[in-house]
């Protein structure tokens, strides 16, 4: 094997040109793996998010106007915000309440915590929707009660609100819990130590050292809250102009062939998809640079 | 309930205030949101018999969906471990223009919904689409097929292996690839005797993500394939079938069959990110 090394430098050094580092691949293969990977973001990502506003504006600014503004998808709009403003600050509270038990005690069965607070993920948003159909659905448990009391959740604006909450779920408390296991106690037991009360604890150590990663949390759960398909058209009933979310909305302009508009109305879902990504990456970049702040002031105590 | 609580609240003592708040509130949350729904879909299946829950499990058409939707899966998922590690790779180790924007642009399908994927990939891949002419010309069906199915679960599942591996390559020792060179090893037997097994375990979860991932997603399948039963029909879209037959116990019990699976699945990736943390913590 020594000679085999000694052969590399010696050809190195005769001629000069090939030198390159050892942990480096040759000029071509760094080209071609680029070119190749680049060719498949743009055939899986790039593509599709150009066509959805190629095919919105594709008969014209008047038509596009039109499907967004028109009464069925101003409702789908509005139904979607609401259901958004209800699920996420619930799993906000979830998420938060999870991640103090989850990172700050030491107690039985943690890891089978963790897993089951993941569960949704993992559940198909159909199924999700039909365990809700199940229990408030006409011929589900609750069914007959709900009826003779006059109060719908199937086909109803509850039961979207209970889907999106069951499928966004996670996503608050999946940020938060490691990054708060990783921080540990010693800040909030100072605190305490010092006199302050637990919620004063909470308020003015815990929150702003979590706030970049809560705040991802919170876009991540809304862009999924507002984007929800599957588990929302089981227990919706798809009415216009009542329970029609702006996914389901495009699901039905597409069947009825009315492609421009169904193009309309997802150009607005992307675009909020598109924010949320800007919004993630400004977050991960203040989240680094107060990370390495807080590490250059620990450097100089 | 109370059992759950009871459960999870033996615990070490600690000065910090508020683990009984804390701790109660989410099990109450995740009892009413999570286990109540789906023991109801459990209890629901055990109203069938044995016998006719295995006619309805086992039906000709749930095993041709079965086929598809493990099958279309599993293609997904490799498709993305091979093409997850080369945009990793990339992105961690070369550098050219844009390349934050397209880091970003990664997370797309996180934050895009379902079925706005779903109809801009039928829309580019449709015998008349702007990739689907080409396949059209040639005589392949990619819309409304298997393969378009295969495709859309590739969109869904893209960011898995490339988040799960990024991190894992970024930290990987510059020192032992110098180490591997300096005692003669290419390029080539660095990477697959140095490189590649450090990532082997982020490549596993990932790969399992986007499996677990692609098994259960409806919004953009539903619009891609067609939906002809035997044929290009997941068994997402025949529990919405048996749905809207008012077949409830039907439904569940397809539900449940996949609800466990799911379980099982999630177990194992678990599992895996345990062995991917020991090994990534034990390298330091």
């Amino acid at each position: 094997m020594s000679s085999a090394v000694a052969d590399q430098t010696n050809t190195r050094i005769g001629t000069r040109i090939t030198i390159r580092q050892a942990t480096a691949e040759p000029l071509w293969l760094k080209v071609l793996l680029t070119t190749l990977a680049l060719g498949f973001l743009t055939l899986f990502l790039l593509l599709p998010l150009v066509i959805v506003f190629g095919e919105a504006f594709a008969k014209g600014w008047q038509v596009y106007v039109a499907s967004i503004t028109e009464p069925a998808a101003a409702h789908a709009i509005k139904l979607t915000l609401l259901a958004a403003a209800i699920a996420v600050p619930c799993n906000v509270i979830f998420g938060l309440g999870a991640s103090w038990a989850i990172a700050k005690f030491q107690f039985r069965g943690k890891q089978l915590l963790i897993t089951l607070i993941d569960l949704p993920i993992a559940v198909s948003p159909v199924i999700a929707g039909l365990c809700f159909m199940l229990l408030f659905g006409a011929r589900g448990w609750w069914g007959e009660w709900l009826n003779d009391h006059d109060f719908a959740v199937m086909f109803a604006v509850p039961g979207i609100v209970l889907a999106t909450i069951f499928i966004t779920f996670p996503f608050v408390a999946r940020e938060l819990i490691p990054l708060m296991q990783e921080q540990g106690r010693e800040q909030e037991e100072a605190a305490l130590t010092l006199g302050a009360s637990g919620w004063q604890t909470f308020r003015l150590v815990t929150l702003p050292s979590i706030k970049w990663a809560l705040l991802y949390g919170i876009i991540l759960c809304n862009a999924r809250a507002m984007g929800e398909f599957g588990a929302v058209s089981v227990v919706s009933g798809k009415i216009r102009e009542q329970t029609n979310t702006m996914p389901l909305h495009i699901e039905i302009l597409y069947n009825e062939y009315q492609f421009a508009a169904a193009f309309a109305v997802s150009s607005l879902l992307a675009l909020l998809a598109l924010l949320t990504l800007v919004l993630k990456s400004t977050l991960q970049w203040r989240a680094a640079k107060d990370y390495e702040e807080a590490a250059k002031l620990r450097a100089v105590e | 309930m109370g059992f759950i609580l009871a459960f999870f609240s033996k615990r070490k003592k600690s000065v910090l205030p508020g683990f009984g708040l804390s701790m109660g509130f989410s099990i109450f949350y995740l009892s009413l949101i999570v286990f109540l729904p789906l023991s109801a879909l459990v209890l629901k299946t055990f109203e069938l018999s044995l016998d006719e829950f295995w006619q309805v499990v086992a039906s000709e058409r749930a095993i041709a969906s079965y086929r598809l939707t493990f099958g279309a899966s599993f293609v997904a998922a490799s498709i993305n471990l091979v093409f997850g590690l080369l945009v990793a790779w990339v992105l961690v180790r070369y550098s050219f223009p844009g390349k934050k924007v397209i880091d970003a642009l990664v997370d797309l399908p996180f934050a895009l919904p379902t079925a706005v994927a779903g109809i801009a990939l039928t829309a580019l891949y449709a015998p008349n689409g702007w990739i689907g002419q080409f396949f059209h010309a040639a005589g392949i069906k990619v819309a409304y097929s298997a393969f378009g199915v295969t495709l859309a679960l590739v969109f869904i599942g893209l960011p898995f292996v490339v988040r799960t591996v990024q991190p894992v390559l970024e930290d990987v020792e510059k020192e032992l690839e110098e180490a591997a060179a300096s005692l003669g090893a290419s390029r080539l037997q660095t990477f697959a005797r140095v490189i590649f097994p450090a990532l082997l375990p982020s490549l596993l979860t990932g790969f399992a993500l986007a499996f677990a991932r692609a098994i259960g997603e409806y919004g953009s399948v539903v619009f891609i394939s067609g939906n002809m039963p035997f044929k290009t029909e997941i068994t997402p879209l025949l529990i919405m079938t048996r749905l809207e037959q008012f077949d409830y116990a039907g439904a569940a019990a397809l539900g449940t069959v996949m609800l466990l699976i799911s379980f099982l699945l999630l177990l194992l990736i678990n599992l895996l990110q345990h062995w991917s943390n020991h090994r990534h913590g034990g390298a330091k």
